[in-house]
């Protein structure tokens, strides 16, 4: 699982209000080459949960990839290594094994293979 | 063959032996990528070359999305079956893949994925399988979180194996219902092999898409089933009776002359229309052949 993905799921438990972010508790991960394309980035940028990608760096022990504050869109236009970073961060990280944390439930989906199992029980539906 | 849906759940169905079964299958893999071949071309992407985040719904072993990555966008994958997920592992896809039922909602932030496809897997929301699965109940909290996850202006293409009519419709209501304008395009519809039914969903600003895609195969000729109806319409309308024998039978019709290159034309165009891969129109289209002796 890439930490795209991360930054994109949320808690999907029924009656759960503030379901995002899931906390990442990676205990192994790879990196992977991905092709780099400026275009993609600059146009997810926007939707990208920055904090939640940093905290999700971090829980894979890059304390300094990314810096803490959102940048401004026009810093990432022009500032080719942030934009390299954020391309490792978002796309080349992968999360083989571990688990995601619900912050308001403490529900653990665990992560096996790099696959997330996001399946509920019964009676979370 | 039964229909998959109705031997098991699709996450007991599609064990391991069935996986691997149904990704080995040249066949089985030359028809799911024509589909997302096709989803992709209705979902109607900008066209500047910059890869979107496209949801595959229902991946299996990644079929579909290896067509999704030759075009180079980025997935993400769902997919209730662990084994065909296994399989899509060993094959190595290039998008993300999550383990989830549908039915269950799909658990994403609002307003982040460009566009969503989803190869022969609604239909599976109509069975209840368990106790606790209410279908309509499970159509709405499927298409309530694509509503919410897909940016305005977003397209979803969703190719189903309808039972029935009525399962069909109880699938677009509840499209409808989610907030999507849209409606069904149907590829090749006269045939019974060929038929596809693409579900086209628009997300908000319907004025914006709101004219459907054609589907392929429509525009054709009269099939032959309405030419034998009309004959008999105006034998019907006939005040003079004719006994059998002494109409001139079908067989004495075709020997007198050959069935003709106007038959032979004919019957080409019904077989392109059902989707069957069929020689060009020459010259030498049922051309007569030399006495030879």
């Amino acid at each position: 699982m890439r930490l795209l993905t991360h930054n994109m799921l949320a808690c999907n438990i029924k009656g759960v209000t503030n379901g995002y972010p899931l906390r990442l508790e990676a205990e192994k991960w790879v990196e992977k080459e991905v092709d780099f394309n400026a275009d993609f980035l600059r146009g997810v940028f926007p939707k990208i949960d920055w904090p939640a990608l940093v905290g999700a760096a971090r829980a894979l022990g890059f304390h300094d990839l990314l810096p803490v504050d959102a940048p401004d869109p026009s810093v990432l236009a022009s500032d080719d290594e942030l934009l390299r970073r954020f391309h490792r961060a978002l796309l080349q990280l992968h999360v083989e094994e571990g688990g995601l944390v619900c912050p308001e439930t403490s529900r653990r989906f665990p992560i096996n293979k790099g696959i997330p199992n996001m399946l509920l029980h019964e009676d979370e539906v | 063959m039964p229909r998959p849906e109705f031997q098991a759940p699709p996450e007991i169905f599609y064990n391991d032996s069935e996986a691997r079964k149904y990704t080995t299958s040249s066949r089985i893999i030359e028809i799911q990528s024509k589909i997302s071949e096709r989803a992709l071309e209705l979902l109607n992407l900008p066209n500047d070359g910059v890869p979107c985040l496209l949801l595959d719904i229902g991946c299996g072993s990644g079929i579909s999305g290896e067509t999704l990555s030759e075009n180079e966008h980025h997935w993400i994958g769902f997919d209730i079956s662990q084994s065909m997920l296994d399989v899509a592992l060993e094959r190595e896809v290039e998008g993300d893949l999550l383990l989830a039922d549908m039915g269950q909602g799909l658990g994403l932030r609002p307003g982040v994925i460009d566009g969503a496809v989803s190869i022969s897997a609604i239909q599976w929301l109509c069975n209840a399988d368990k106790s606790s699965h209410e279908p309509i109940a499970r159509l709405k909290a499927f298409f309530g979180s694509l509503y919410r996850c897909l940016t305005r202006g977003a397209r979803a293409v969703l190719q189903l194996y309808s039972d029935n009519v009525s399962q069909s419709e109880m699938i677009m209501k509840a499209a409808m219902r989610a907030g999507f304008a849209g409606g069904v395009v149907v590829d090749f519809p006269h045939s019974t092999r060929a038929r596809k039914t693409y579900l086209v969903l628009t997300c908000g600003s319907s004025s914006m898409q709101t004219s459907l895609p054609k589907g392929k195969g429509e525009d054709r000729e009269s099939c032959s089933d309405d030419d034998d109806d009309d004959e008999r319409d105006v034998d019907d309308k006939q005040t003079v009776g004719i006994y059998d024998r002494h109409r001139l039978s079908k067989r004495m019709k075709i020997t007198k002359k050959g069935k003709g290159k106007a038959w032979v034309i004919k019957k080409k165009n019904q077989l392109r229309n059902k989707g069957y891969s069929v020689p060009p129109d020459t010259k030498y289209t049922a051309r007569k052949r030399k006495a030879c002796f």
